[in-house]
């Protein structure tokens, strides 16, 4: 696994400046000199930490959000591209959705999306819905974790309605928000009753898999 | 000179020039609130621009503020280039589908003809309207959207990104046609009745797009469009952060700039001292949920740092103050000025 921290900073530089010749070419080297046993594994911790790494330096200021939505595109890309030998990584993973509540600006879903995907998670996309149908939605996918991305106020609000309806229905969902007006207001996610916020992407990779952790050790 | 000789404008005027008026003026950036005071809906007084008239008159009676705000939501300039919009009931109207569903559309894409656009000519009643209201002595503001900020409502902000970095020809045509709109609207309405135009343009700002790439395509259309605009530009960056850019922003002929809540507010200062005057940077999220004792400390705080030596108009740092944010605390936020924003501040 020291292939791949040596390979990241490289890496992260080859996505940043959205150089996908070079990324592509960091993986083609790592999958070469890694066993075949080893190289989801390791491929994912390489792209999960450098999305990491990139989300931290948007929150610090010094990446864009440009740069962390394309990067993310060109992730998942690669990772298209690469057909793993070990399938067996991912089961037993919570039923999780995505959605962005009641508007229509998409790139925060995107970005998490490509995360997500990144990272070899499984989540159903459920584009941009209202929070009635959404309810519906979750109780027929019995999805036990939703991901709500808002980048408007009144959306980040409705957050509140969508718990209510879950409750009425008696679904015990565990939902966590992000988006602009979540980092605006660091209060407003426990106001709107989601059970915790992520700041970027990488933080609902890091939410998410510390939840299927728990659902391991449970 | 005593707070009741100066008028909003000679104090807002004074300001922009970095000096000391009376007192810290304040643009409490009304928008939807207007509805309530007139009893409509957010569409039924976005239709009609007497509505928008009489809930700017009666909004600066009862705060007693520093500026008339002639803007009515982000997607009205989308709306006349034929794009859609959505109403809710408390909040700022939404762009619906983008007008651009292939990029290749661009190719065919035609400025409105801002004259004989029905929503743009409200805007223009409006701004004539306040400008009779204000009998010179209050500012009416008046806003446009970026060229390079625009598309994010034209295309969808992903594929908007998508296009900048990959699709240099077509995202020259498009900046084209956004420019060409941009100047012919932002005088249209300064020839209207405007005293000001804030151009709001978050694509801009650092957290959007990294500099390097601000300075081949935001910065230059920002120089373009303030140096054929007729009268004073403010840049607005929508709450996003300014300090990485702040020596570019002052190349670009503005007067004024948007300052976030998110940036410290010495630095911000010290950036666009003598160069730019600021406005902002109250949060419009957490105000929401402010008490009045809230406001009065933050607005004391945020005076004591950025009102010293003028340069200065206390606002939210959004460009638009939420729906939620009630009476009380626009009540506050007044009163709040009128105690601690007497010049001279004490820092």
């Amino acid at each position: 696994m020291g292939h791949v921290l040596n390979q990241q900073e490289e890496f992260e530089q080859a996505i940043l400046s959205m150089d996908t010749f070079a990324a592509r070419k960091i993986i083609e080297n790592l999958l070469e000199s890694l066993p075949d046993s080893e190289h989801r594994q390791s491929i994912e911790k390489l792209v999960v930490h450098t999305m990491e790494c990139i989300g931290v330096g948007w929150e610090s200021g010094e990446v864009a959000l440009s740069q962390v939505y394309m990067g993310g595109r060109i992730c998942e890309k690669l990772l298209s591209d690469i057909t793993f030998s070990d399938t067996t990584s991912h089961t037993n993973q919570l039923n999780t959705a995505l959605v962005v509540l009641e508007d229509r600006h998409m790139l925060g879903k995107r970005i998490v999306s490509s995360s997500l995907i990144s990272a070899g998670l499984d989540f159903a996309d459920y584009g941009s819905m209202q929070a009635d149908d959404l309810v519906g939605k979750v109780a027929q996918d019995e999805i036990e974790v939703l991901l709500i991305s808002a980048l408007m106020l009144p959306s980040a609000l409705r957050v509140e309605k969508v718990r209510e309806l879950l409750e009425a229905r008696g679904i015990k969902a565990h939902i966590v928000v992000g988006g602009a007006p979540f980092r605006f207001d660091k209060q407003l996610w426990k106001q709107v009753r989601a059970d915790c916020m992520g700041e970027t992407a990488s933080d609902a990779v890091a939410i998410l898999k510390k939840l299927n952790d728990e659902k391991k050790n449970a | 000179m005593p707070e009741s000789e100066m008028t909003s404008l000679e104090r807002v005027l004074t300001t922009l020039s970095h000096k000391e008026p009376d007192r810290v003026p304040l643009f409490l950036l009304l928008t939807m609130h207007g509805a309530k005071e007139v009893g409509l809906s957010i569409e039924e007084y976005f239709s009609r621009s007497k509505n928008v008239i009489e809930g700017q008159v009666r909004m600066l009676e009862k705060y007693g503020h520093d500026c008339y705000y002639n803007f009515y939501y982000a997607p009205l300039e989308v709306e006349a280039f034929g794009g859609e919009v959505k109403y809710i009931e408390n909040g700022p109207p939404n762009s619906g589908r983008p007008i651009i569903s292939s990029i290749d559309e661009i190719r065919n894409l035609e400025p409105p003809d801002v004259k004989n656009s029905p929503v743009l000519r409200k805007v223009l009643e409006s701004a004539s309207g306040l400008q009779e209201k204000a009998d010179g002595k209050v500012p009416v503001i008046g806003v446009v959207m970026s060229p390079f900020s625009l598309p994010v409502m034209q295309l969808g902000f992903d594929k908007y990104i998508e296009l900048i970095y990959s699709e240099p020809e077509l995202f020259t045509k498009l900046m084209d046609v956004n420019t060409t709109f941009c100047i012919d609207w932002a005088n249209a309405q300064l020839e209207a009745g405007s005293t000001a135009i804030v151009y709001f343009d978050p694509v801009s700002s650092p957290g959007i797009i990294p500099r390097e790439k601000y300075l081949e395509t935001g910065f230059k259309i920002q120089k373009k469009v303030i140096s054929a605009v007729n009268g004073p530009v403010a840049i607005h960056l929508a709450s996003e952060r300014c300090l990485p850019i702040s020596e570019d922003l002052c190349e670009t002929g503005a007067v004024g700039v948007g300052i976030s809540a998110m940036e410290d507010h010495d630095k911000q200062k010290s950036a666009f001292k003598g160069k730019m005057s600021l406005v902002g940077p109250l949060n419009g999220i957490e105000m929401a949920r402010w008490s009045a004792e809230e406001a009065e400390n933050v607005v004391k705080e945020t005076i004591t740092k950025l009102g010293p030596g003028g340069g200065f108009i206390l606002s939210d740092n959004h460009g638009e103050i939420p729906w939620q944010v009630p009476s009380e605390v626009l009540h506050a936020i007044t009163d709040a000025v009128r105690k601690w924003g007497r010049y001279p501040v004490r820092g």
